[in-house]
């Protein structure tokens, strides 16, 4: 369906489904990580059938998801390079938290923030992965110490995750317009005016 | 719980008090390693008593047998020969759960009451709570806990909880037949161990000692080792155990307090959102590309 021809697109179909594969996955991770978290949160771990079931199915719906993080890795690296406009965007973000953008520094496809929020992600799925390895116990038994060293990363990079992750959903909710992007694909010209200057030069040819 | 016996003290992944009003004394079992001759009717009454037949496994050229804990054997003779001041010693060391008064895989478990530990001070699994994470492994000083390849669940010494429960003694020390097992209230144990350490420095173990480590609040297990400053002899027994430094950041005030933050970016999200209004696309940013578009 297209909503409007001169609608920008953002997001092939691919994409968007390769997102939307990472995202359901994660969601499920953390509500079953969660449950071994903390007893506070134990009770998430019935959404699952219980807490065994939710011991057994973790770490493979970790793979499944480290398996499509990278694929979109591949898909988005080179769009989230930092420039010196990012890091100059970066310094001046609480202008934008404060509710005033229109003095931002132009911003490519995405903002400093956005790149920023990338990276993070990168490097919390890789000590994630890296780490949920070495303490899943059914399937592999190294030494103790690093057992126990990837009990501490695996909680800690959790926790910075679920941090990136709420704080990446609550942006694409607050900066309305945005969420479309995710859904359908496309976004309205003056929404890429607005929040993505330079993409919308490049696309646009304005 | 309806037995007194088997009041809780501590439960697994509970953050709130258990049932404290009744008090109950706390047992032990003394392990008196310079009695014992090796013979291995505790690891036969363990079986017999628990009803649990391990695998019948191969023979590794010494005489521990099997070779290690399972989830099938909870005990297990551990054979050490020592050379000690030109002497040949054969230090025989009954391996198995020293009930920690702080333990650290109660205190590593994500399961409400998984592991609970009596106010007798036994630390009892109770395996239909067990989600199988293996987390009492990564928490334990001592190596001890097992996870079955049969059901997934941990396992390991109950210190024969059901038996103590009604004023027996546990199995491996009902069965053993130089007395070098012992049981009863852990002062009693103490007492009874200071007679036998006093026995053995008569016998020139000057280094004779109890082995009731205060690195994990003491134990439930102890022995009367003929060289109590040098624990590592008897087949590797940690001189300091105590929970593992990352084993308590993993599990302590870090948890509670990273859950606070969350619940902090989840809120502040929401009231910033209340406070600050959505980020909308101006009406100057639409004129402007409607401008732009026509042109």
């Amino acid at each position: 369906m297209i909503r409007d021809p001169k609608d920008l697109q953002r997001y092939t179909p691919q994409e968007r489904a390769n997102h939307w594969v990472v995202g359901i996955s994660f969601i499920l991770l953390a509500l079953s990580g969660l449950a071994f978290f903390h007893p506070a949160f134990y009770p998430l771990s019935y959404l699952f059938g219980g807490g065994t079931w939710a011991r057994i199915l973790h770490p493979y719906i970790g793979v499944f998801m480290a398996f499509f993080f990278v694929l979109m890795f591949l898909r988005f690296h080179r769009l989230n390079v930092m420039t010196k406009v990012d890091r100059e965007w970066l310094d001046r973000v609480g202008e934008m938290v404060d509710g005033n953008d229109h003095n931002m520094p132009e911003q490519g496809k995405y903002n400093g923030g956005q790149k920023a929020m990338f990276w993070a992600s990168v490097v919390c799925m890789l000590l994630l992965i890296v780490s949920g390895v070495l303490i899943w116990r059914a399937q592999f038994s190294p030494p103790i110490g690093l057992v126990r060293f990837g009990a501490v990363v695996h909680a800690v990079a959790a926790v910075a995750m679920i941090a990136l992750i709420l704080i990446h959903a609550y942006a694409a909710i607050w900066v309305k317009g945005t969420i479309r992007a995710m859904w359908y694909g496309t976004v309205t010209r003056a929404w890429a005016r607005q929040h993505h200057r330079a993409w919308y030069r490049e696309v646009t040819g304005k | 719980m309806a037995l007194q016996s088997l009041d809780i003290k501590q439960r697994s992944a509970t953050t709130t008090p258990a049932p404290s009003v009744r008090q109950t004394t706390e047992v032990a079992k003394l392990i008196d390693v310079s009695a014992c001759i090796g013979c291995k009717a505790c690891q036969a009454a363990c079986m017999e008593w628990n009803d649990i037949r391990d695998e019948v496994g191969i023979n590794y050229g010494v005489y521990d047998n099997p070779v290690d804990l399972t989830a099938k054997s909870w005990t297990v003779m551990r054979f050490a020969e020592v050379e000690e001041g030109g002497r040949l010693q054969w230090l025989i060391r009954k391996d198995g759960c020293m009930h920690c008064a702080d333990p650290g895989c109660l205190k590593a478990c994500p399961a409400p009451g998984a592991i609970v530990q009596y106010a007798n001070g036994v630390v009892d699994f109770h395996q239909e709570n067990c989600i199988g994470c293996g987390y009492c492994v990564t928490g334990c000083p001592f190596n001890v806990p097992r996870i079955s390849k049969d059901d997934g669940k941990a396992y390991k010494c109950s210190l024969c909880s059901d038996r103590v429960a009604v004023g027996q003694a546990p199995a491996c020390a009902k069965a053993c037949p130089t007395g070098a097992i012992q049981y009863g209230s852990k002062s009693d144990m103490k007492d009874y161990a200071a007679k036998r350490i006093g026995d053995l420095k008569e016998r020139g173990f000057a280094k004779a000692g109890l082995y009731d480590p205060a690195g994990v609040g003491g134990t439930h297990v102890m022995y009367v080792l003929h060289h109590a400053d040098r624990p590592e002899l008897y087949n590797g027994l940690p001189a300091d155990p105590g929970i593992s430094p990352l084993v308590s950041l993993w599990k302590g005030m870090a948890k509670p307090l990273a859950s606070l933050a969350l619940g902090a970016v989840a809120l502040g999200s929401l009231f910033h959102y209340v406070m600050k209004g959505p980020n909308e696309v101006s009406k100057e940013s639409e004129r402007e590309a409607e401008k732009e578009e026509s042109q």
